[in-house]
């Protein structure tokens, strides 16, 4: 085996991978939820649907977002290699076992919640990222009056197969004095998703999964690295538990209540 | 003090074991654990039945012999002892304790409660140590080294390779071990020419023994009668990547 080879299949090179992917995964949730707080503004999905088209259309962004699926699947599939691993390391269990005398409940259910998580990914991403890609999706325009920003007609253009689909445009147009944008309307698609009781249901467990999983994991990935200096501990578990564990956590958890309750 | 033990017994590494009731009876509570079972071993031996087989030499927590799990914990209930420094004043009168042997692929039952810790052995022949003969004793402060590293080496030092960190950890794993025995040299000035090939060396006869992989969940610290720490871990993964990656060394 070449040595490079041999990092990746020992114990350590194999969790090296495990934190570098979470790692990564987790400075795109601070990306994705600072984006998403657009859902928040009430104009109608303009900031929304704009910032959308943005995020699928802008090269460096969606080269990002190939190495983001990538990831998801590598931490996957890495974390049922060495949990298949692990089994195989105590093939009799124990027929007492105090885990909760040593070690806290959420470093001892990170695969549980990770499957939680695995299930949300799919179900969110079939609902909202295929949807936009391949789907039937309406689209709205937006009329913006130069002079007066407060002012802006919004005109919902409702999904019709007998009839081309309208193309995406961004412009100012000066003589009407209006900023015009026509694009997909993916905020109605997430507003009448979160109509729905058990669709918001699944996403407050979901984030309530991912918050016992990231309270873990985020100091754990350090760990893993090594980094277990002194100075930086503090702020990587502070950095863990507060930001990873509850500000995200609970910032995505608003966006499906807030339409339910709208 | 009368007691209930449900004790491990398995003939040998082939047969499938069971937990099989006994009955502890007139049990002193300043006896230690393992007089506790001296006592139901010579009333088996009396009824001319098989004593319970169990690991035991220095019986003052210096050998990591005594490998006891015991209601669930590795060593029993107590923080930072072994089994043969747990007391039976640790047990209220009545109880049951359940005692098992250490759980892993990589330490098989030998008997009962004894089990082959061998691979520890293979693990640290692997590169546990330093290549060169130590000479004569050099002057004192020959070699500078800061006392915070002195200490940090002797703390990691302390480990006695009794195998409960690997009993504790969910995933069987035994990086604890490990990596207290690569810190010891790698803090060290006599431990740095062998220091990149003595981590990769030693984690690769970790894998090969088939300890499972660390999830940093902390509980081999939590239980360590030494109280080997976590940050050893964290220098060993530093110095396993440093050489796999950054450095040309091979094994
Ligand atoms: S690290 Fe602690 S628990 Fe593990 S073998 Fe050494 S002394 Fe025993
Ligand atoms: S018998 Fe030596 S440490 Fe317990």
């Amino acid at each position: 085996m070449s040595n490079f080879a041999q990092t990746f299949s020992s114990s350590l090179g194999k969790k090296l991978i495990m934190s570098l992917t979470g790692l990564f995964l987790c400075t795109f949730l601070v990306v994705h939820l600072i984006g998403n707080l657009q859902l928040f503004k009430d104009d109608g999905g303009q900031a929304f649907n704009a910032y959308s088209y943005f995020m699928t259309h802008f090269p460096p962004i969606k080269i990002i977002s190939y190495l983001l699926y990538a990831s998801i699947i590598i931490h996957a599939v890495y974390a049922l290699v060495l949990t298949i691993g692990n089994k195989k390391a105590r093939p009799v269990a124990y027929a007492s076992y105090k885990g909760e005398a040593n070690s806290p409940w959420t470093s001892r259910n990170m695969g549980i919640l990770g499957t939680i998580l695995l299930v949300f990914i799919v179900v969110h991403m079939s609902n909202f990222w295929a949807q936009y890609h391949w789907g039937e999706l309406p689209y709205a325009k937006y009329e913006v009056s130069l002079t007066d920003p407060q002012d802006v007609k919004v005109t919902p253009i409702p999904f019709n197969a007998s009839v081309a689909e309208p193309a995406h445009a961004d412009y100012v147009d000066s003589q009407a004095g209006k900023k015009v944008l026509i694009a997909k309307d993916l905020y109605k698609i997430v507003n009448e998703s979160f109509q729905q009781w058990w669709y918001v249901a699944l996403y407050v467990i979901a984030m309530a999964a991912m918050s016992f999983h990231l309270i873990h994991g985020f100091r754990s990935a350090f760990q893993t690295l090594g980094w277990d200096n002194n100075k930086f501990v503090p702020l990587i578990r502070f950095l863990g538990v507060w930001v990873f564990g509850v500000l995200i956590p609970l910032g995505f958890a608003a966006m499906p209540l807030y339409f339910f309750f709208k | 003090m009368n007691l209930t033990l449900k004790v491990w017994r398995q003939k040998n590494a082939e047969a499938k074991g069971k937990l099989v009731t006994y009955k502890a009876q007139a049990i002193s509570p300043d006896m230690s654990f393992l007089e506790m079972l001296d006592v139901v071993n010579e009333d088996l031996i009396k009824k001319s039945e098989d004593p319970i087989h169990f690991d035991h030499d220095c019986r003052e927590g210096i050998c990591g012999s005594c490998s006891l799990h015991i209601n669930g914990q590795p060593h029993g209930p107590k923080h930072a002892i072994t089994t043969c420094q747990l007391h039976m004043r640790s047990f209220k009168d009545g109880e049951t304790i359940v005692i098992e042997p250490w759980r892993a692929s990589a330490f098989p039952v030998i008997k009962d409660l004894a089990t082959d810790r061998g691979a520890f052995e293979r693990i640290q022949q692997a590169g546990g140590f330093v290549s060169v003969n130590t000479g004569g004793v050099p002057d004192a402060n020959d070699i500078p080294i800061p006392k915070v590293i002195a200490d940090e080496a002797f703390n990691s030092a302390t480990c006695i390779g009794c195998g409960a960190c690997v009993a504790a950890c969910k995933n069987a794993s035994a990086m604890l071990f490990v990596s207290a025995k690569v810190s010891q040299l790698a803090l060290l000035p006599q431990g740095q020419p062998e220091r990149y090939r003595r981590v990769q060396a030693m984690v690769a006869q970790m894998d090969a023994e088939g300890f499972g992989n660390c999830t940093n969940t902390g509980a081999c610290e939590a239980e360590c009668p030494k109280e080997i720490s976590l940050t050893n871990i964290a220098r060993m993964n530093r110095d396993y990547l440093t050489a796999k990656i950054f450095k040309e060394e091979e094994v």
